[in-house]
């Protein structure tokens, strides 16, 4: 059993300089075989470890990792948690991480820092008018709160926005979902590996697969680096690389890899409360606990695992932020950086089995997967437990390119993939 | 952000490019007989290689014309350009 974190273990521990804190997972060496192994140790595949281990009483497994935890995705974008999806699929899958992110910190001893700031998405044309009442009505009968402002609103939720109607896009009102917001990204990785550790879970990092060894259309193992590990059931949450490790059963994979960035500014006193996203300028700015601004940008158009994005890109994105916040004209960006994002052709995630049985995939997030963390690795749980989806991932699956029965959120959502 | 050899202009700037993803994919010469999976393998699965993939790019800023490259995606390098309908170069 782990020490809870608390108050009193903090003053405990500042009596030793904070030098004793036990390991928050251990670093084990591979079994020979595990009941099921999940690749990739990001926030889905530690989240899906954890509910295994909690719900489905899965002890016995393995997250393999090729860096280290939440060094990738995870530990690349911009924090932004929200539910306002238009299609009642995407509502389902997106509204269920956000209520479990409401209790997240409580139930892993691990503070998340989930801070419910509210985001609020622009409208800069009459269509985008249009399209954000629709989804902001599509929201309340789904259950999930979601107001629309006009421009006086939005400028008194955020002072800090140009809403003169003279700009290139000139802001005509948002919507704005309150329960919305953002939560530190490697303490949900952090947290969820400490609670999958304490029931047992075996956290491998530095352990990169080579390849997933098959039997007829059965799955056997995988190869690593640190040697063949046997396991009934592979579970795939490698965003980006999934096409990769897809390609080593021999399957292909409906996903195209693009570099997705996003920066970070000289650290400020606070200036801006909430999260302001604008789809037809792709960017979006909040303010972290430190004080930097957190810019979004696009994704470049041509397929990429370079991890590193083009310039033309920043470019456009601060070329909107300016116009959107003079304010923050003389500012200095402190870091970029690109993340590799794996891209469904309708924009909405996969949650599924596969044709080989055992083999599981948690892929396409595309530019939005952070968000999703605590409810995909419940649903991914729940699937590879039973061998079918939930009911709030059932329309999630592989199958959907072969039947035509797409989730089109691609512009229909809150902001453009 | 890199430098494309555009067969017809010269080497310019990626951000005069427009990506059209994966080359040689074939349009089916009957339509009306695939099936379902095939036209799933048409319209949607694609081979996203890490490592040299040929593809279809277009000079949007430029000539306008279509062009195929085979490029490096671990470190965005190019290693060919070649025009649309020649076969890709063999490695």
């Amino acid at each position: 059993m782990k020490n809870k974190y608390s108050i009193f273990s903090l003053i405990k521990n500042a009596f030793s300089y904070h030098e004793n804190w036990e390991k928050a997972w251990k670093d084990p060496e591979p079994k020979k075989e595990y009941e099921a192994i999940i690749v990739g140790g990001g926030g889905h595949g530690l989240a899906t470890a954890y509910y295994l281990a909690k719900k489905h009483n899965m002890k016995n497994i393995a997250v393999v990792e090729k860096g280290w935890i939440g060094g990738g995705n995870t530990g690349r974008n911009t924090t932004i948690i929200r539910s306002n999806y238009l299609w009642d699929a995407s509502a389902g899958l997106y509204d269920h991480a956000l209520k479990i992110w409401e209790g997240l910190s409580q139930e892993l001893n691990y503070n998340v820092m989930f801070s419910q700031r509210g985001v609020i998405n622009l409208a800069h044309n009459l269509q985008d008018v249009r399209d954000l009442k629709r989804r902001t009505h599509a929201n309340r009968l789904n259950g999930i709160d979601a107001v629309y402002l006009n421009t006086e609103g939005v400028k008194k939720f955020c002072p800090i926005i140009n809403t003169s109607q003279d700009i290139r896009y000139p802001v005509l009102g948002g919507t704005l979902q309150r329960r919305a917001g953002t939560a530190r990204h490697d303490a949900v990785a952090w947290g969820y590996a400490r609670g999958a550790d304490e029931m047992g879970v075996d956290i491998i990092q530095n352990c990169e697969v080579k390849g997933i060894k098959r039997n007829g259309d059965k799955v056997e193992g995988i190869e690593t680096n640190k040697g063949f590990i046997k396991a009934k059931k592979i579970a795939v949450a490698a965003a980006g690389h999934s096409s990769v490790i897809a390609n080593m059963a021999g399957l292909k994979l409906p996903l195209e890899s693009k570099p997705l960035q996003a920066l970070v500014s000289e650290p400020v006193k606070p200036i801006i409360d909430t999260v302001v996203m604008s789809n037809a300028v792709h960017a979006y700015v909040s303010q972290s606990d430190k004080g930097e601004l957190v810019i979004g940008a696009g994704t470049d158009d041509y397929i990429s695992y370079s991890q590193k994005g083009s310039h033309d890109i920043v470019e456009g994105t601060l070329n909107a932020i300016l116009e959107l916040y003079p304010i923050f004209s003389r500012m200095r960006m402190l870091r970029q950086w690109g993340g590799i994002v794996d891209i469904c052709p309708d924009a909405s995630p996969i949650i599924s089995k596969t044709s080989i049985k055992g083999l599981y995939f948690n892929c396409g997030w595309g530019t939005g997967g952070f968000k999703a963390t605590p409810g995909s690795g419940d649903l991914f749980a729940h699937t590879i437990a039973n061998d079918e989806p939930h009911k709030l991932n059932a329309a999630f699956n592989l199958n959907r390119f072969v039947s035509g029965d797409l989730v089109d959120e691609h512009g229909a959502a809150a902001v453009a993939h | 952000m890199f430098l494309i050899n555009c067969p017809f202009c010269g080497e310019r700037e990626q951000s005069e490019f427009k990506a059209g993803g994966e080359a040689h994919i074939e349009r089916p010469k009957q339509p009306t007989e695939l099936s379902d999976d095939e036209w799933a393998e048409f319209l949607f699965m694609r081979k996203n290689i890490k490592g040299v993939q040929f593809e279809r790019w277009n000079h949007a800023h430029g000539c306008r014309k279509w062009f195929n490259i085979a490029r490096d995606t671990s470190n965005d390098q190019i290693k060919a350009v070649y025009k649309m309908g020649e076969k890709p170069p063999v490695k």
